[in-house]
C-alpha cells in the first residue's frame, strides 16, 4: 500500500500543470503525507472543492491506496 | 434508482444540526483525524450532534464517501451542508470560520473566549 511521492507529485501536475506542490512524508512510510498545493485554479473555489480538485487528480489513489493525505491549499499571491 | 445507503444519510443530515462520520465514537474515536473534529466540536461546545461510527457499517463507510464526493473520513456536515474533512475544520477553526458559520446557521455553540 502507499504511495510513493513522486507518483503523487506527477499525479497533482497532471491535472493542475500550474501546480506548486510541497510534499511531506509525515511518517516515512510512503502512506501517510502531508501535501500542500498552490494553484491558480484553485481562485473562486471553496475549500471543499479545492481539496475534491486534488483528490480528484489522485483518481480515486486517496483512500484507497493512501491512508492519509493532509491537504492545504493556496492561491499564488 | 433509490440508494438505501444514501436515504439514510440523507435523513440523518437533515433531521441532525450537526452530523460527524467518523471512524470510532466521539468518546472513543478510533482515528487521530476523527478525534481531532470530535476535540474541535467540543472546544466549540457542541455536545449534542450526532456521531456516526463508519466502522460498525461498511456500506456506510463506503456510501459516505461517494455521497460526499469525498474519499477520507472523517467527514462533518451542519445543516445538511459538507463542511469538510480534518484539515478544512481544523483550519476553519483556528480561523475562527467555523465559528462564524455556526452562528450564521444558527447553530447553538460556545463563543470562542
Amino acid at each position: 500500500m502507499g504511495m510513493s511521492a513522486q507518483e503523487i507529485e506527477s499525479m497533482v501536475k497532471e491535472a493542475l500543470p500550474d501546480a506548486v506542490v510541497e510534499l511531506v512524508d509525515m511518517a516515512g512510510d510512503n502512506d501517510h503525507y502531508g501535501i500542500t498545493v498552490t494553484s491558480e485554479k484553485f481562485r473562486g473555489l471553496s475549500r471543499v472543492a479545492q481539496h475534491q480538485l486534488v483528490f480528484g487528480a489522485l483518481k480515486g489513489g486517496m483512500g484507497t491506496k493512501l491512508h492519509a493525505l493532509a491537504v492545504t491549499t493556496k492561491i499564488p499571491a | 434508482m433509490t440508494n438505501p445507503v444514501f436515504d439514510q444519510i440523507k435523513k440523518d443530515i437533515t433531521e441532525n444540526d450537526v452530523v460527524l462520520y467518523m471512524k470510532g465514537t466521539k468518546t472513543m474515536p478510533q482515528c487521530g483525524f476523527s478525534g481531532v473534529v470530535a476535540q474541535v466540536l467540543e472546544r466549540l461546545g457542541i455536545e449534542n450532534y450526532k456521531d456516526v461510527n463508519v466502522l460498525a457499517d461498511p456500506q456506510l463507510r463506503e456510501g459516505i464517501k461517494e455521497f460526499t464526493n469525498w474519499p477520507t473520513i472523517p467527514q462533518l456536515y451542519v445543516k445538511g451542508e459538507f463542511v469538510g474533512g480534518c484539515d478544512i475544520v481544523r483550519e476553519m477553526f483556528q480561523s475562527g470560520e467555523l465559528a462564524a458559520m455556526l452562528e450564521e446557521k444558527g447553530v447553538a455553540h460556545k463563543k470562542a473566549s
